[in-house]
């Protein structure tokens, strides 16, 4: 798995920027950049006031070059001219408004930045949410079919693009769109004959930029895959580097590892150099545009068609012309990353939620003194489920009893290949029917279809009567409790995991529901007992331990519907045995679904279905099945074989 | 800690030195070609040299960049080789570090957090890496060159930089100290949040099983809400570099203008010159503006530098060096007084002074409660850990003697949690013996009756496993992880709860096959399953690190409570 995947640090700070990103092309880019722009609809008012300061900001150092050219023209040229200092006032009068302006300058850049940052962040959070809880809705088929490396890269990889565009590329663009734009406004006033010079020379600036930063895209896009290709070479034998060990494979290991290294290092050498080279070409391409500028203008002020200071304004624009031009360039590919990884953000936002036009609803139930159900105002133990009849409009109220009826149902993960073949079953309230079968032969796939993490055409599934389509998923859900395979406990105290199926369960309650699984006396040899903090998926922990917990955990929710998908395989026998007294009060009163490949867990059920290849092939309960003589009893005595 | 890492330039020393030569070279163009344009501006426009004068000079000035796009674009190649070939060096050597470790050094980094070691760590270095061959020496060199030209352009005009550049200087050091500690914190409550996401991800079954989409949310919202603000908190001093930053430099350019246009008015000064002069100034501060960067992308790098050197640095503890070249003769296995703890300062060893001999050939069965230290005991025979005290002996020899490769070879595991890797069923096999014949095989895994259902796939042998071995189901893995063992020819095998996803029939005929085929091979099998160790020769009750009982089933059953116990547990009601 893809624990940890990317964990790379946020850019954040200073210093990473720059051309170093892939040239990924969004696929619609209009549409991305409207759709990320609709997530700061709110902050309109910031945005044009952003716009603005940047406008500020940009013109004040344009400004500020003019008023260079007054000073050298106006003031200091006729005074060495005539040698006087008469124009001394007027000199310092300059500077300061030359000042006032450039302050100005500086506190717009701030001004920007700051609002731009609140902008940004309030934004990402945003759609950080927004992706999460996308992801919360989303049906079990969607994390079947996407590896959670995949989606973790969203969160990471994806938004960070996209943090860098907000806070770095946005604003500069703007700013270094309006600095371009201004300064070829000035070159056109100043001469125009100059202006077509940069113009010509720009042309092939861009030319040879646009060529480099092809090249480096390209090269960025091969060092992506290579990137991927050696990640997933790691993450594959470092998370099985202990079969690496016993099987010695170490060298095998460590000689497939450096030809992916070769291969990154090699394309990832050219990527970084064509991004390398972009700031010095442009760069220099810029001085020599300089030096034919100074030239020209020499022509120019001979004739006399320019002053000195106007050439020197000239010059200290087309030097100023190329920082924003080189910029752009660099970050241009940046920008298209960042909207390549919105699409795919917006990919998943955009994924078809869990489908739920449930209308059953769980409710708590109070029977009135006529013994009819009513719907009660707080917890009472007895729950029903409220059915407004649409054709009808009446609400009837079913006791929810736990009742669990299959017809006929077929079932595929994937179209092509049926697990269920014609199921049919009925459980009564507060049996226990267990599914027998060897792996594969759909167990797991029954239990899933009950509390809908898949769905099956209308009226194929009962519960209580009611067509499990129309209940409310999370009602539905609420009325059953799973104990699965693989425990996964969150970050948070032993408590809160216990607590996890059922939000306000006292500390009591919890208690006792660890007494019942018999977690109570490993949990208070943790260092802080209950409050012992667990993390990682409660590494620390032992899978028996862990299972455990979870039994706890379903006895704390307290559902009329128990699911125990090999809920003690990784528990001891003996231990097993300690807690049966807790499960078998546990499962008092329920309906329980139980799977095992341990025939000593099922042997008490009411009624033994044994699976085979999505069929069920037997049914009866321990003694029938055994005096049937069918495969369950060859499963069964298959432990006896060898004694 | 840096020191550390130089070993890993290797062979692209050359590059490495290279590199900031390239840059000084650079910058050298870079702080001259101002005093050019100067003297085109000075001398060629104002001082009416002609226009002969200015082509000659921007033929100088033309040819200079072209000698700077030159060492530009040498720098951007070598710093790249160099960069690259560090990152491709430093991997390499930590992934061959990792595969030295031992089962404990791997327990104490965890795996997860070994790939991010070797992915973003390595990555942030690199990145770190690039920018010091690159910017270390060419910023200060920028700075330096810059203030030397502008002082022998106007000396006392300079003593403007004596203000502006200690202004500036401690105005960037205050903000990053200040900034450090919030970024930090602001990292922390990054990785907590995508941590949030990965638990949400792993556990979404147990999520939407108790309807806690809402809660998780809710959770969410809080906590992306407050890396949102440590991110202002943090940034909300970053970006006043950039004001600051304009402020000093547009002071700077005022003060020099001022300064500097009196001067030109007492004709000390030339008017060309002083636009050099504000351009030597935009140099000098920016590159101080560059410097403080690169200070700040240390510390945030120094984190990933201190977590590969954590690695490099690890005390690889089991170590064959010393050990000579014998082979494993037969697989007789014997603990002597072993004790062994995973935590050397607990005070109670995991494995207490354990006695037991198993002959060569024999089938030992080893059963114990959840936490016994079955698996613990086994580990020691393959020397994954070593022990605390005693010894045990491998074909009569102290395992420390053999080389581990020739140990490991002998003694096959089929651990707990195994894993299958990306490529085809024939090609994880051959992790077994890579030489093995489509034969030997196809016995291996019959033996493991895996070969059926193998067959039953469309591509059979040639089935692509996929990543983690996720195309085949848990039984079927364990029995193809069975399989890959038996390839070894191992003398001994040890199966640790190895069938547990695998049906009781199947389990029989695994171990019938094991009974029949590999009669001269000594197997231990951990199991939860009194059926699947009952037919043992001698079974091992092992309670919390001891040894309760050796003996046969009917011996135990006779003699031995825990034993009976757990039969008892799982017959219950079998004899109806």
């Amino acid at each position: 798995m893809a624990e940890e995947k990317s964990r790379p640090l946020p850019k954040g700070g200073p210093g990473n920027r720059g051309g170093g990103r892939p040239a990924e092309k969004p696929v619609n880019m209009g549409k991305t950049v409207m759709r990320v722009l609709s997530y700061m609809k709110s902050f309109k008012i910031f945005l044009v006031l952003v716009v603005f300061f940047i406008v500020m900001s940009a013109l004040a150092g344009v400004i500020g070059t003019a008023f260079l050219k007054k000073i050298t023209d106006d003031y200091l040229e006729p005074m060495v001219k005539f040698k006087d200092r008469s124009l001394i006032g007027p000199f310092k009068e300059t500077l300061i408004y030359m000042g006032i302006v450039y302050l100005c300058g500086a506190i717009s850049t701030y001004l920007y930045q700051r609002i731009m940052m609140k902008v940004s962040t309030s934004t990402l959070c945003k759609i950080r949410v927004e992706l999460f809880e996308k992801m919360e809705s989303l049906p079990i088929r969607f994390f079947d079919t996407h590896t959670h490396g995949e989606i973790m890269s969203r969160y990471t990889n994806d938004v960070d693009a996209l943090r860098e565009m907000l806070s770095n590329a946005f604003a500069n663009f703007i700013s270094q769109g309006i600095t371009i734009v201004s300064i070829f406004i000035m070159m056109c006033v100043y001469s125009w004959q100059l202006t077509l010079i940069v113009i010509a020379m720009l042309f092939v600036i861009l030319r040879v930029t646009g060529f480099i930063a092809g090249r480096s895209g390209k090269f960025f896009m091969r060092q992506q895959k290579a990137i991927g290709e050696i990640n997933g070479y790691i993450e594959e034998m470092i998370e099985g580097t202990r079969v690496v060990k016993v099987f010695c494979h170490e060298d095998e290991a460590n000689e497939e590892f450096s030809v992916l290294n070769e291969n990154l290092c090699h394309v990832a050498t050219n990527a970084n150099t064509f991004a390398n080279i972009l700031g010095p070409v442009s760069n220099n391409l810029n001085y020599i545009l300089y030096a034919i500028i100074a030239i020209a203008g020499g022509l120019l002020a001979n004739n006399g068609t320019l002053t000195v200071g106007t050439i020197i304004a000239f010059l200290t624009y087309t030097r100023n012309f190329s920082m924003p031009i080189a910029h752009i360039t660099q970050q241009f590919n940046s920008v298209l990353t960042a909207l390549a990884g919105a699409e795919r953000i917006f990919s998943i936002i955009d994924e078809e939620p869990e489908q739920d036009e449930g209308y059953v609803t769980l409710v708590p139930a109070i029977r009135n003194e006529k013994g009819e159900l009513c719907e009660a105002t707080e917890r009472t133990g007895l729950w029903a489920w409220k059915h407004p009849h649409q054709s009808t409009g009446e609400i009837t109220y079913t006791q929810v009893r736990g009742q669990v009826e299959f017809d006929d149902v077929y079932f595929g993960y994937v179209p092509e290949k049926t697990v269920l073949n014609g199921i049919t079953l009925y459980a009564k309230p507060g049996q226990k029917i267990a599914f027998v079968g060897s792996t594969g032969a759909g167990k797991t796939t029954i239990t899933n279809l009950i509390n809908r993490f898949y769905d099956v055409p209308d009226g194929k599934i009962r519960y209580d009567g009611i067509n499990i389509n129309k209940i409310k998923k999370s009602d539905l859900r609420r009325s059953m409790s799973m104990v699965l395979q693989d425990t996964h406990l969150f970050t948070g105290t032993v408590m809160d995991n216990i607590r996890f199926g059922k939000l306000d369960a006292t500390e009591e309650e919890i208690i006792a529901a660890a007494k019942l699984a018999n977690a109570d006396s490993f949990i208070k040899h943790l260092p802080h007992g209950y409050n012992t903090m667990l993390t990682g998926d409660g590494g620390n922990l032992s899978q028996g331990q862990r299972q455990l917990l979870a039994i706890a955990r379903a006895a704390v929710a307290d559902p009329p519907v128990l699911i125990l998908d090999e809920a003690t395989s990784s528990i001891d026998t003996r231990t097993e045995a300690l807690i049966e007294k807790g499960m078998d009060s546990l499962m008092e009163g329920r309906t329980v679904f139980v799977i095992a490949h341990r025939l000593s867990t099922v042997r008490n059920s009411n009624a033994i279905m044994v699976l085979e290849y999505g069929k069920i092939i037997e049914r009866g309960d321990h003694d029938e099945l055994i005096a049937q003589k069918g495969k369950y009893y060859q499963l069964y005595t298959g432990m006896f074989e060898l004694s | 800690m840096f020191r550390k890492l130089l070993p890993s330039i290797g062979k692209y020393k050359i590059y490495a030195i290279l590199t900031p030569i390239m840059m000084m070279g650079e910058v050298a163009m870079e702080i001259f070609i101002p005093s050019i344009m100067a003297t085109i501006i000075d001398d060629g426009i104002k001082g009416g040299k002609g226009v002969g004068y200015i082509a000659k000079m921007g033929l100088i000035m033309a040819v200079m960049s072209a000698v700077s796009l030159i060492f530009g674009t040498l720098g951007a190649y070598f710093g790249s080789k160099a960069s690259m070939g560090f990152a491709k060096n430093l991997r390499g050597r930590l992934f061959t570090k990792i595969q030295d470790f031992s089962f404990a050094n791997v327990d104490k980094f965890s795996t997860a957090s070994l790939v991010t070691r070797l992915t973003n760590d390595i990555t942030n270095t690199q990145m770190a890496f690039m920018m010091l061959i690159r910017m270390a020496f060419r910023a200060p060199v920028m700075l330096v060159g810059a203030v030397i030209m502008a002082v022998r352009v106007k000396p006392d005009l300079s003593t403007i930089f004596l203000i502006s550049v200690p202004f500036l200087a401690l105005a960037l050091v205050l903000i990053m100290t200040k900034a450090h500690p919030r970024f930090r914190s602001m990292l922390d409550k990054y990785d907590r949040m995508n941590a949030d996401v990965q638990e949400n991800l792993i556990g979404i079954r147990a999520v939407k099983a108790f309807v806690r989409e809402d809660y998780e949310k809710e959770e969410f919202r809080k906590s992306a809400e407050g890396v949102r603000k440590a991110q202002v908190f943090a940034e909300k001093l970053i970006i006043l570099n950039g004001p600051i930053m304009q402020l000093t430099m547009y002071g700077t350019i005022l003060a020099i203008l001022w300064f500097g246009g009196n001067m030109v008015i007492d004709r000390t000064f030339e008017i060309g010159n002083l636009s050099a002069f504000i351009t030597y100034a935009t140099q000098i501060l920016s590159s101080l503006m560059m410097v403080s960067m690169l200070l700040m992308m240390f510390v945030i790098s120094r984190a990933s530098i201190g977590r590969i050197v954590e690695v490099l640095d690890e005390e690889i503890d089991i170590k064959d060096d010393e050990a000579e070249d014998f082979e494993v003769i037969d697989g007789t296995v014997e603990f002597k007084d072993v004790t062994f703890g995973y935590n050397k300062t607990a005070e109670e060893p995991v494995l207490k002074n354990v006695n037991l001999k198993i002959n060569s050939g024999e089938t030992i069965g080893i059963i114990g409660g959840t936490g016994s230290a079955k698996t613990t005991l086994v580990s020691m025979i393959s020397r994954l850990y070593d022990v605390d005290g005693g010894e045990v002996l491998v074909g009569g020899r102290n395992v420390k003697d053999y080389k581990l490769e020739k140990l490991r070879d002998k003694v096959a595991v089929v651990l707990q949690k195994n894993v299958l890797f990306s490529g085809t069923i024939r090609d994880n096999l051959k992790w077994g013996d890579a030489e093995a014949t489509d034969e030997e095989i196809v016995e291996a895994c019959k033996a493991a009756q895996a070969h059926d259902f193998i067959m039953s796939f469309p591509d059979q042998y040639e089935t692509d496993l996929g990543q983690g071995g996720v195309n085949v189901s848990g039984g079927q893995k364990q029995r193809l992880c069975i399989a890959r063992a038996l390839l070894k020819k191992p003398k001994i095998v040890i199966l640790d709860d190895s069938t547990s996803a695998v049906d009781t029939a199947t389990d029989a005929a695994i171990r019938k096959a094991f009974r029949e085929k590999l009669d001269d091979t000594t197997t231990i099998i951990i199991a939860q399953r009194i059926t699947s160790v009952m037919d043992s020769d001698r079974i091992v009750v092992l309670e919390d690190g001891k040894i309760d009982g050796v003996g046969t089933h009917d011996e135990l059953m006779k003699n031995n409570e825990i034993y009976r116990e757990v039969y008892l547990s799982q017959q219950k009601g079998s004899e109806l």
